[in-house]
């Protein structure tokens, strides 16, 4: 049959999912078709979304621990004036490397691991797009991450501040490997972002269940979408950032040397175009926990859904319009300051618009205080708070005056942890059961939470009074006798407490891993369809796809979940909707397990880190990760089968 | 599944592919565009950034790049749009032999870009370690071959592919429609890249 013939085939004759295929013979065989191939390389070659999300999630939160220890070092350096715990250059590498680690190892990662995690299982699917892509993207963040860590260990870690300005970072001062460390990092990071970032957006576009609407879409997975797409449009210019400073160092280009016409601010518009929106991409799927926590606590849907989902966008867009407010201080046309003032106040706007739908939707339901709603309200009191601090510096008189003093320290951790780690602890809590199949304990839980949440208060609120005194930010001491040493000591005090209260989350989170109350399927009373799947879910996902008639498919079901049937069981098959009101389309077959994008993440990490010592590795080491690039792509069965597979 | 299942669409004879914006991979495809695009559309900003520095463009004593090897790439580029459409079109009709007969003729002119892309960075008249601007120009030619080299190594593969029995596979079909869609890429983005390279420096003198 030619291939013209072929398209026009009626389906073949193969066991599909139905009603004379259900119950617990189509479980047999879906898990049959949907499991990972056994022992260690089976391991390495999965491409369930879940597997992946799982790594992703625990290889972040290793990080926020490694990083979490650097700011506790400093917190003791500075808990008393002229300390000589540690001295000025380490203190250089203990700031950089947990702004770095925090930034681009945990806070973005770990929030794609949770989408990666909980999207398909949300939008009722199997897997997501581009299965294989996801696992080379969490290869290649690994491999960036063990770079930068095996670095410092070696005494080689960068000591140029997690946002790298040339001329420090440049080739005149930034001697040694350290910063190309720093840069290469960077783009392990980027390229693993990204691959996750289109796989999301392509699962999100066309693979929601048939029903599911752009306007029934759970808030979440709204807050996945725009973060990809930030992702996809804000990355690439951190990407071109550290490739230009790479080439300033490696081949003696001069795009950040004065010297030869080059301009060392062109480093702060890259890199900051890039560095405002991952506050957003931070902060976004943050929201979106938020979102549906509050709606399954207060047992009742959002209020203005359509207003939360524009604030959302809103933020996505206005976002890329603020990054020129972290360089007030480098001199700005008057218009620029204005402009860029304005737009910084502007942001607030939509944030306020989604608390306020929060507000009203606790206060219209009936809200529940177990630990996840608890971190939600910790969460709204904190961002609030920091929220306010960042519309005071949008002014730029106030600006200049607070410009590298610890009130930034202190803002931009009241809008990243209180706005971001809160709900995320929040996320772990409630969506734990899904993750493992046992329930957190409730009251580790709400120890936890409390001394997190009066902790982080005592660690971090000292800090604007330290920065208004005029304490300057990433210097190693300060001299007696000029009224920091309280806000510092209690800035101490209150880090020891965090980092105690998240030693008993971890504790909590291993212990009940094991020995947690067992959970069934909706322990919470969620709404949304990952709900609807086992806790852990089957590999499969769901045994028949879902059908969605509103916003809350699980509450409004009634006694039966209506299904749509008749996808091929012994091959890997999922299907496409259209991208607006979710029409089935396509029956789209998936990925199996494959060990090439893990030897191709390995191939591409040797060329990586090759490059920082010669270019010639760029040219070299693209040959081994083209082959495995291609062996990944390639057909592996000699003739392709009756419907489409891929192997 | 918590609740018991209700049947209430079959979609077992639904098409397992499509073209265009109802296959799952042309969203992938144009995810991966719109990050290059953005690269390409950043450095853009970045020439123009580092231009404001200077006082003439190219600044004095170099020359502005040579103009005949990249005008002729530009042509042969251009040309190429139209085997180009020939075997996107054979691909919506299903015509796997001219697209068989095809490919080779797009991997042939692959290899004629690279030699007159050779002849490109060798009349820029400047080097990469020179100045701000010479580091700009290379940046932009750099970048925009790593993209002709990548769909390059994809039109080899996929000719490759298509030889094999799996080339009757309309999957395959689908490949090859997104190659062509690629390749309309790289030479969009081509086109303002050689007005900045070869004719803003002539405009600024």
């Amino acid at each position: 049959m030619n291939a013209a013939e072929k398209a026009k085939a009626p389906p073949i004759k193969v066991p599909r999912d139905g009603p004379r295929l259900t119950g617990d013979a189509l479980k047999a065989k879906l898990a049959k078709t949907w499991g990972n191939p056994p022992g260690f390389v089976g391991w390495l070659s999965s491409v369930d979304h879940k597997d992946i999300g799982r790594r992703y999630i625990v290889t972040a939160l290793t990080f926020l621990a490694l990083g979490g220890v650097l700011a506790l070092v400093m917190r003791l350096q500075l808990s008393k004036p002229d300390n000589d715990l540690v001295g000025a250059a380490r203190f250089s590498e203990l700031f950089t490397m947990h702004g770095t680690t925090m930034m681009f190892l945990f806070a973005v990662p770990v929030m794609q691991g949770l989408q990666i995690y909980l999207t398909p299982l949300m939008i009722g699917t199997r897997n997501t797009a581009f299965p294989r892509l996801n696992a080379f993207s969490y290869w290649t963040y690994l491999a960036g991450g063990c770079l930068l860590w095996v670095a410092f260990v070696l005494n080689i870690g960068p000591d140029i501040g997690w946002f790298a300005y040339p001329p420090l970072s440049g080739p005149q001062y930034g001697v040694g490997k350290r910063t190309d460390i720093w840069a290469q990092m960077v783009t392990f990071t980027e390229v693993a972002a990204l691959a996750a970032a289109v796989s999301l957006t392509a699962t999100i576009l066309k693979q929601r269940a048939p029903g599911m609407t752009l306007a029934r879409m759970p808030l979440f997975v709204w807050a996945t979408l725009v973060t990809s797409l930030m992702i996809i449009f804000s990355m690439p210019s951190v990407a071109l950032a550290s490739g230009l400073l790479l080439s300033d160092r490696l081949v003696g280009t001069h795009f950040y040397n004065p010297a030869e016409r080059g301009d060392a601010l062109l480093w702060q518009h890259l890199f900051w175009f890039f560095g405002h929106p991952e506050v957003y991409i931070i902060f976004l799927p943050a929201t979106g926990f938020v979102s549906e926590i509050v709606a399954t606590f207060s047992r009742r849907t959002i209020v203005h859904y359509p207003i939360v989902v524009l604030a959302l966008v809103g933020t996505g867009i206005l976002a890329f319009g603020l990054w020129v407010h972290h360089m007030f201080a480098t001199g700005l046309p008057r218009i620029g300051y204005s402009f860029y003032t304005a737009a910084s106040i502007a942001v607030s706007v939509p944030t306020g618009l989604q608390i306020f739908c929060w507000i009203a939707t606790l206060w219209e339901g009936r809200p529940r205080l177990d630990v996840p709603l608890l971190y939600v309200i910790g969460f709204i009191i904190t961002f609030v708070i920091g929220g306010l601090t960042g519309v005071m510096i949008a002014a730029v008189p106030l600006d200049l005056q607070l410009h590298d003093t610890y009130f930034i320290v202190a803002h931009f951790h009241y809008v990243l942890i209180g706005g971001a780690v809160f709900p995320l602890l929040g996320a772990i809590t409630y969506w734990y059961p899904k993750f493992t199949g046992t329930m957190m304990s409730d009251r580790f839980g709400k120890i936890s939470f409390w001394m997190i949440f009066l902790g982080f208060q005592l660690a971090f609120f000292p800090m604007h009074i330290a920065g208004i005194n005029g304490m300057p930010r990433r210097v190693y001491t300060y001299p007696a006798g000029m009224g920091l040493e309280l806000p510092n000591l209690l800035s101490s005090i209150g880090s020891m407490i965090v980092a105690a209260a998240v030693l008993l989350f971890v504790v909590n989170m291993v212990k009940s891993y094991s020995f947690g109350r067992k959970a069934e399927a909706n322990p919470w009373g969620g709404s949304s369809l990952e709900w609807d799947t086992a806790c852990p879910p089957e590999r499969y996902n769901f045994a028949h796809i879902p059908v969605v008639e509103s916003r809350t498919p699980l509450w409004d079901a009634g006694e039966k979940m209506p299904v749509a049937h008749g996808l091929r069981v012994e091959d890997r098959e999922v299907l496409l909707t259209t991208v607006m009101s979710a029409e089935p389309d396509v029956r789209e077959p998936s990925a199996e397990p494959s060990i090439w994008p893990f030897v191709s993440a390995v191939a591409v990490s040797i060329m990586f880190i090759c490059s920082i010592f010669s270019p010639w590795a760029v040219l070299i080491g693209a040959v081994p990760a083209t082959v495995a690039l291609i062996a990944w792509f390639w057909p592996k069965s000699p003739e392709p089968d009756a419907e489409p597979t891929i192997s | 599944m918590s609740l018991p299942p209700s049947f209430s669409r079959d979609v077992s004879a639904l098409p397992t592919h499509a073209l265009s914006y109802r296959s799952l991979t042309w969203w992938g495809i144009i995810g991966f565009m719109v990050i290059e695009g953005s690269a390409f559309v950043l450095t853009f900003a970045a020439y123009f950034f580092l231009m404001s520095q200077e006082q003439e463009w190219a600044p004095r004593p170099w020359d502005p790049p040579g103009l005949v090897a990249g005008t002729i790439f530009t042509v042969v580029l251009l040309l190429s749009e139209i085997p180009n459409t020939m075997i996107k079109k054979a691909a919506e009709g299903y015509d796997v032999a001219a697209v068989r007969r095809l490919l080779p003729g797009m991997v042939g002119i692959g290899l004629l870009l690279f030699v007159i892309r050779g002849f490109e960075f060798n009349s820029l008249n400047v080097l990469w370690n020179d100045n701000a601007y010479g580091s700009i120009i290379w940046a932009l030619l750099f970048l925009h071959t790593t993209h002709v080299v990548t769909d390059w190594i994809d039109t080899v593969v996929l000719w490759r592919l298509m030889k094999t029995a799996h080339g009757e596979e309309p999957r395959r079909i689908v490949d090859t429609d997104e190659n062509s869609l690629y390749w309309r890429f790289v030479w969009l983005t081509w086109l303002p890249v050689y007005v900045l390279i070869y004719w803003v420096p002539r405009f600024f003198r």
